[in-house]
């Protein structure tokens, strides 16, 4: 049975599921309970994480499973690759992406590398959840949206997923996945409803999913820029142009089949993703279809990204680095060759 | 370990005005950012630093531009006592062009590299290093400069901490590192989060100077930086003070604070608020008349209704801004 639930509560019902499911599934970061120690507080009073997505899980599951940690990401990140390696399913939130230069090297040279270094004498089940995304104006430091740097690291899966159902089964997948996963949750996504299955599902790492179907024009659009990419179809179907929208899911597996056979029904592609430009996502899934579908493509494929320079906080500043379906309609009409589009 | 009370002795009646009037502008600026944010104007997040006035007055004090100072993410009350200017801070919580940084870093980024202040810091843990690398410059230049580097309870278990200040040690650098150890870390209480009882115990590690006093006794502060900062300037290399203290406001603005106890909560808030302290102790002593202070509460009330209104009127930055100062070359 599905239900309406926030994007924020399929992520914490994943969490509930998984570790009722296994007990080796236990939950790390800062203040994901809050309050540890603190004699008066009641668990139901606890913090559950800056945002709320870990609230409840400390009172079901006990402060043996659900561990508050000092501020010490690579003391935590290295802890969790090694608690993976040597028999539990650790979730371990890094707060925000921005964080991951407190420790990347557990990520990076140990989580990743393990597996093969070791001649495949090891495996690392671990989920680093970590928050992502401008427009919450929270600055250069608490905006970016990482998850290229990741998804360059050979060993790591990388999702970015865009709905709360998605959220949820992703998220499932990751957990049971036997390689690390990063898994991205865009902060301005959060409030965000959707139906979400109540039951316990997954949803395959390295499956694209299509948001819309369309014959004209393709989008392949990163996390929260799907529905950047769904709003800019709305727009486009009114001008008589049918858009594909197509969401990777995960960056790593990428769906390169999906991404292709879209690209080879419709001739034209716009990638939007909110991160800088230079070796991108969108620069990533631009090269593969320049690479592998060039024979498809009636027109040169856009790029919808934000601009080569840090998240700016000024709201007035932080609008004009963020992706919108204004710029789409621009891409979709230089590409279309119709100035019409942005004028109607 | 013993608690260093304050002796009295050296604040000159001019200083003890600065220092009234800075403490004062800390806690009307935080508190009408509060009343601000709470209309939901102000985008982003604010964490306020009213409650830990005396640290960052009774430090920066002995402080001149030369001198240098790293922050945190509860940084306004550090740039204020840096000298920043109120308008120009005010602006740039409000995202306005006329913000110190132009409206481009915000509240948890709040620099002024002119008056020494290197900046508040969204990463916890940031500033023990870049601090380090103020000090080596002071240092290698004989500029006769040092170098502060605050940060809070949380993070003295962060990497960085021990990094940066064994740095600073095998190097005999002007830096003193000021923990303001208000007890929590967000929503973790530093008990539970650090394996130590003091944060000052940690300097034994590094053989320097470890020191605790009142945070919120201004003069027990300004007296244990003057200490520190006579040995910084001596070439004898860092100090750790660490600084016992309290924020009165949440972790951020919107946070419940159900980690605190009532009784916990009021005792700080009242009867050892660091302001109602100072002033008693002024008039004590004779420093300052009661006249004088009323007149010093009074502008600085008038200050900030002045930058609030500067940063309202004030525009947004233009298209322009957002690709400048990427680079120097462009
Ligand atoms: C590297 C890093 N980890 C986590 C955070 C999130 N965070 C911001 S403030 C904070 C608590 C800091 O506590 P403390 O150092 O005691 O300073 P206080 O807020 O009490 O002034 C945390 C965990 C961060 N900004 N940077
Ligand atoms: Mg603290």
């Amino acid at each position: 049975m599905t239900r309406k639930i926030s994007f924020s509560e399929a992520v914490n019902e994943a969490m509930k599921l998984a570790m009722r499911k296994d007990p080796n599934v236990i939950l790390l970061g800062e203040d994901v309970a809050g309050g540890a120690t603190v004699d008066h507080l009641q668990d139901d009073e606890a913090w559950g994480g800056v945002m709320g997505v870990t609230k409840g899980l400390v009172q079901e599951f006990g402060r043996e499973r659900v561990l508050d940690t000092p501020i010490a990401e690579a003391g935590y990140m290295g802890a969790a690759v090694t608690a993976a390696a040597t028999g539990m399913r650790p979730i371990a939130e890094l707060m925000f992406n921005d964080f991951i230069g407190s420790c990347l090297d557990e990520v990076m040279n140990q989580g990743a590398k393990l597996r093969y270094m070791f001649g495949g004498k090891a495996k690392v089940p671990l989920t680093v959840r970590t928050m992502h995304g401008a427009g919450f104006r929270a600055a250069a430091q608490h905006s970016q949206s990482l998850y290229a740097l990741f998804t360059h690291i050979p060993g790591l899966k990388v999702v970015v997923p865009s709905t709360p159902s998605d959220a949820k089964g992703l998220l499932l997948a990751s957990i049971f996945d036997d390689d690390p996963v990063i898994f991205f949750e865009d902060k301005t996504l959060y409030n965000m409803k959707g139906e979400v299955d109540e039951e316990f599902y997954t949803i395959p790492l390295g499956k694209a999913d299509i948001k819309r179907q369309g014959s004209d024009l393709t989008i392949v659009a990163i996390g929260k820029q799907v529905h950047t990419a769904l709003k800019a179809a709305e727009l486009l179907k009114e001008r008589g142009i049918e858009t594909e929208v197509v969401d990777p899911r995960t960056l790593s597996p990428l769906d390169e089949e999906t991404i292709l056979a879209s690209v080879e029904k419709t001739g034209r592609l716009i990638v939007i993703d909110e991160a800088n430009p230079r070796c991108s996502a969108a620069t990533d899934i631009s090269a593969l279809v320049a690479d592998k579908g060039f024979d498809y493509l009636d027109a040169p494929i856009k790029m919808i990204t934000a601009p080569h320079c840090p998240v700016p906080f000024s709201p007035a500043l932080e609008d004009l680095y963020l992706p919108t379906p204004e710029k789409v309609l621009r891409a979709a009409a230089e590409i279309i060759g119709d100035e019409t589009i942005v004028t109607v | 370990m013993t608690i260093a009370k304050s002796q009295t002795k050296s604040i000159t009646q001019e200083k003890a005005k600065w220092m009234y009037q800075k403490m004062n502008e800390i806690r009307q600026f935080e508190d009408k950012v509060h009343e601000i944010f709470s209309k939901g104007v102000l985008p982003g997040f604010v964490h306020l630093y009213a409650g830990e006035e005396a640290v960052a007055v009774g430090i920066c004090a002995h402080l001149s531009e030369k001198d240098y100072i790293t922050s945190t993410h509860r940084g306004h009350g550090h740039c204020i006592a840096k000298e920043c200017d109120l308008n120009g801070m005010m602006s740039e919580i409000y995202g306005k062009a006329t913000g110190l940084c132009k409206g481009k870093g915000g509240s948890m980024h709040i620099a002024d590299v002119e008056k020494g202040m290197l900046g508040a810091n969204g990463i916890v843990g940031g500033g023990f290093p870049l601090a380090v690398g103020a000090g080596l410059t002071a240092k290698l230049k004989k500029t006769g400069g040092v170098a502060v580097c605050f940060f809070g309870d949380g993070a003295n278990n962060h990497g960085t901490f021990h990094e940066g200040i064994n740095l600073a040690a095998i190097w005999k650098l002007p830096v003193i590192f000021v923990a303001e150890n208000n007890g929590y870390a967000e929503a973790t209480p530093f008990e539970y989060a650090s394996s130590c009882q003091n944060i000052a115990d940690r300097a034994a590690a590094y053989n320097i100077p470890g020191e605790i006093v009142d945070g919120k006794d201004v003069v027990a502060v300004y007296e244990a930086a003057e200490r520190a900062i006579e040995r910084a300037r001596n070439g004898q290399g860092p100090t750790l003070i660490e600084c016992k203290t309290y924020r009165n406001y949440g972790h951020f603005e919107g946070d419940a604070q159900t980690y605190k106890s009532s009784e916990e909560k009021q005792k700080h808030l009242q009867e050892l608020d660091a302001i109602v302290r100072f002033r008693k102790h002024l008039l004590a002593n004779g420093l300052v008349s009661e006249q004088e202070l009323m007149h010093i509460e009074q502008n600085v009330a008038e200050a900030i209704e002045k930058a609030v209104e500067f940063a309202e009127n004030s525009p947004f930055p233009t298209e322009e801004e957002l690709l400048r100062d990427v680079y120097v070359s462009y």
